[in-house]
């Protein structure tokens, strides 16, 4: 068996990959040069490729995120980061008004094949501001794709895909996953957007994930495992594309749905898987669909606080075990 | 030389017809939504154009038919686009105010203010690294000299010393608003361009010759490597900012004053002074003429947008698909 990696190398690991295989990638973010990142998810970067392609940029999310779509509409492949996904919002114009609206509104004229990275999510304490899970925000957005990979492995495959795209993607690193280990990617891994992977099969219910609570889900369906429930558990990997089949499916069989996110309930993409069922399976169901998701408020600083609001492995079980009693 | 004056005064010819085209199907109720004239500020787009290499990058605003013109689109497909028509530009999907002709180096017309400077930086920075000696221009009004992605993008472009051109058609005033009352220099691009250790022009607008002499000069330095110039063009828009917009918000006098500097006049007077022959001139307003109006009986014969495109081009496969 092949040395474990961790999620944080893998993102350097991904990127590499395609920068050895196209001249035409190249990064650009706040302190990803020498410095290798504020996570370490671009050490290596800088010396293998040196200043042309990886380049530190001020602290300016309008001008990286611009820069990089008009480096993409004439011919480079750009892979911007933005430190924290709060961040986003500094330069969310690029994200809602420009990126995804430029082919459409040019009638096909314009394409922007770039990625923009960012570290989301909770549960590391950095308080309201550095550590909101938005993946909600990019997924209203028509015209973009959102990635969100919850294993090392994943994240490699998922970057050769996002990186390959001809269409503009949010790529969504989970601060609370840098640290996980995981098999290391084979050679040449190219996952597929749109395609989520069944990580658990199970018959009784089935739990659809990303990113983060993807772990919180497995863990939760070992617990529900040993009460005799038999947990499915679905890794989305992205967003758009979604894999609505392969929910549809799922549920099809199991008859329950818990959906697990961690962005707010208010506005949450699992309000869109939600619906999704209802309307397309809602014969299969036997119960209500149940989503367990971020309280809505902001994201308080102290553990004991942050612990009410994001969703966690005894919130699902909870969930289950109701639904499991409908 | 007189020649190319010629050329350049017949180019602004077409335009100010086009310009005049759209106002008058927009009264007729065949443009829908809004439009934004640039009827006076030709001198800038054909100045500039005529300075620019073919494969050179532009970007414009929502007042940007100028700037699509110049670089070669046509006035049927533009007036087609603001019409709904399946031949426009974008084949109705952008409108009068997303005027794209990205073959020719036209990259789009964007309606949120300052958006595109960071982009002319992107394209710059493309253009740099791919080593293909281009330069990409972002055209611009005085108000978006207020806007954060302004600074941002003057200041990116200066510290990675890129081929881009800042060029700000300063017309004076925003929406109804005289950008003297909200901002605290009185050259808004000029004189915030040292801020970012650039130099700038600070020139008029209004004179053709004058334009692409201050855009030929910035392009060869960014092509030489000598990085970004900021050109101020001092302008002056002939109809209000938009199509309700009477523009009374305007003194009498200073639009007199303004009337009387049309960039068409000033053409009109350097090629009286160069000794070519009134004749030819009035026989360029008149090419002018009979193509815009050819243009317009063109659009008009168009079909209008088809239905089915209301569903394609969200991504590169040509298609709008999210979801299995
Ligand atoms: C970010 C943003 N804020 C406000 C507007 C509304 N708006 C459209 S045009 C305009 C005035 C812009 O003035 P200027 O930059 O001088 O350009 P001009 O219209 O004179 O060519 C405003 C405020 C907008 N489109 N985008
Ligand atoms: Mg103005």
């Amino acid at each position: 068996m092949a040395e474990l990696v961790t999620y944080r190398e893998s993102v350097a690991e991904g990127i590499a990959r395609e920068m050895r295989r196209d001249r035409d990638v190249v990064c650009l973010g706040e302190d990803i040069g020498a410095a290798g990142g504020v996570f370490k998810t671009a050490v290596g970067l800088f010396d293998e490729f040196g200043p042309e392609r990886v380049r530190d940029t001020p602290i300016s999310e309008q001008a990286i995120v611009g820069a990089a779509m008009g480096a993409a509409m004439t011919g480079l492949r750009p892979v911007a980061e933005i430190m924290f996904s709060d961040f986003l919002a500094c330069c969310w114009d690029y994200l809602a008004n420009e990126i995804p609206k430029v082919r459409y509104m040019t009638g096909g004229q314009l394409g922007v094949p770039l990625v923009v990275r960012t570290a989301n999510g909770g549960g590391l304490g950095f308080g309201a501001q550095h550590s909101q899970a938005v993946e909600n925000w990019a997924f209203t957005v028509p015209g973009l794709k959102v990635v969100a990979p919850s294993t090392p492995s994943d994240v490699v495959g998922l970057m050769a895909a996002a990186i390959r795209s001809d269409d503009p993607v949010v790529f969504f690193e989970h601060k609370g996953l840098f640290a996980a280990k995981g098999e290391p990617a084979p050679p040449d891994h190219v996952l597929e957007l749109g395609r989520a992977a069944t990580v658990r099969r199970g018959d009784d219910v089935t739990l659809v994930a990303l990113a983060w609570t993807v772990p919180m889900a497995m863990a939760a369906a070992e617990e529900l495992a040993r009460e005799g429930i038999s947990a499915e558990v679905i890794d989305l990997r992205s967003l758009v594309p979604l894999d609505a089949a392969a929910v549809l499916e799922s549920v099809g069989r199991t008859s329950r749905l818990v959906i697990v996110e961690e962005n707010p309930y208010q506005g949450g993409w699992g309000a869109t898987v939600a619906s999704i069922v209802a309307d397309e399976g809602f014969e299969s169901l036997d119960a209500p669909v149940r989503r367990v998701a971020a309280e809505c408020v902001p994201l308080p600083f102290a553990d004991a606080l942050e612990d009410v609001v994001l969703p966690s492995v005894d919130k699902v079980t909870a969930a289950v075990q109701a639904l499991a009693a409908y | 030389m007189t020649h190319q004056l010629l050329d350049r005064y017949e180019q602004m010819a077409v335009i100010r017809r086009t310009e005049k085209a759209a106002h008058d199907l927009f009264l007729a109720g065949k443009v829908k939504g809004t439009t934004h004239l640039a009827s006076g500020q030709e001198a800038v787009a054909v100045g500039a154009s005529a300075a620019l290499r073919a494969d050179d990058y532009v970007f414009a605003t929502y007042r940007g038919h100028h700037h699509a013109l110049a670089r070669g689109a046509s006035p049927a497909a533009c007036l087609a686009e603001l019409m709904s028509r399946s031949t426009g530009l974008c084949r109705g999907k952008g409108g009068s105010m997303h005027l794209t002709k990205a073959d020719a180096g036209m990259l789009g017309s964007y309606a949120i203010v300052g958006s595109h400077l960071p982009m002319a930086v992107g394209a710059a920075w493309s253009a740099a690294y791919r080593g293909t000696g281009q330069v990409a221009v972002a055209f611009f009004g005085d108000g978006a000299t207020n806007i954060g992605a302004f600074h941002e993008a003057l200041n990116l472009a200066a510290v990675w010393r890129l081929p881009v051109l800042f060029v700000c058609e300063n017309n004076l005033y925003m929406e109804y608003t005289p950008i003297g009352s909200v901002t605290p220099v009185p050259n808004p691009a000029a004189d915030r361009a040292g801020s970012y250790a650039l130099p700038s022009e600070l020139i008029d607008g209004n004179d053709v010759e004058v334009v692409e002499d201050a855009v030929r000069t910035a392009a060869d330095r960014a092509r030489a490597g000598e990085g970004p110039t900021v050109i101020e063009a001092r302008t002056y828009r002939h109809h209000g900012h938009s199509r309700t917009d009477p523009a009374t918000y305007r003194p009498a006098d200073e639009v007199e004053e303004w009337l009387a500097r049309d960039p068409l006049l000033l053409a009109r007077a350097r090629l009286a002074e160069l000794g070519v022959p009134e004749g030819k001139v009035d026989a360029a307003d008149e090419r002018a003429e009979r193509l815009v109006k050819e243009a317009v009986a063109e659009a008009e014969a168009a079909p209008g947008a088809d239905p089915a495109d209301a569903l394609t081009d969200v991504w590169a496969d040509g298609g709008a698909t999210w979801r299995s």
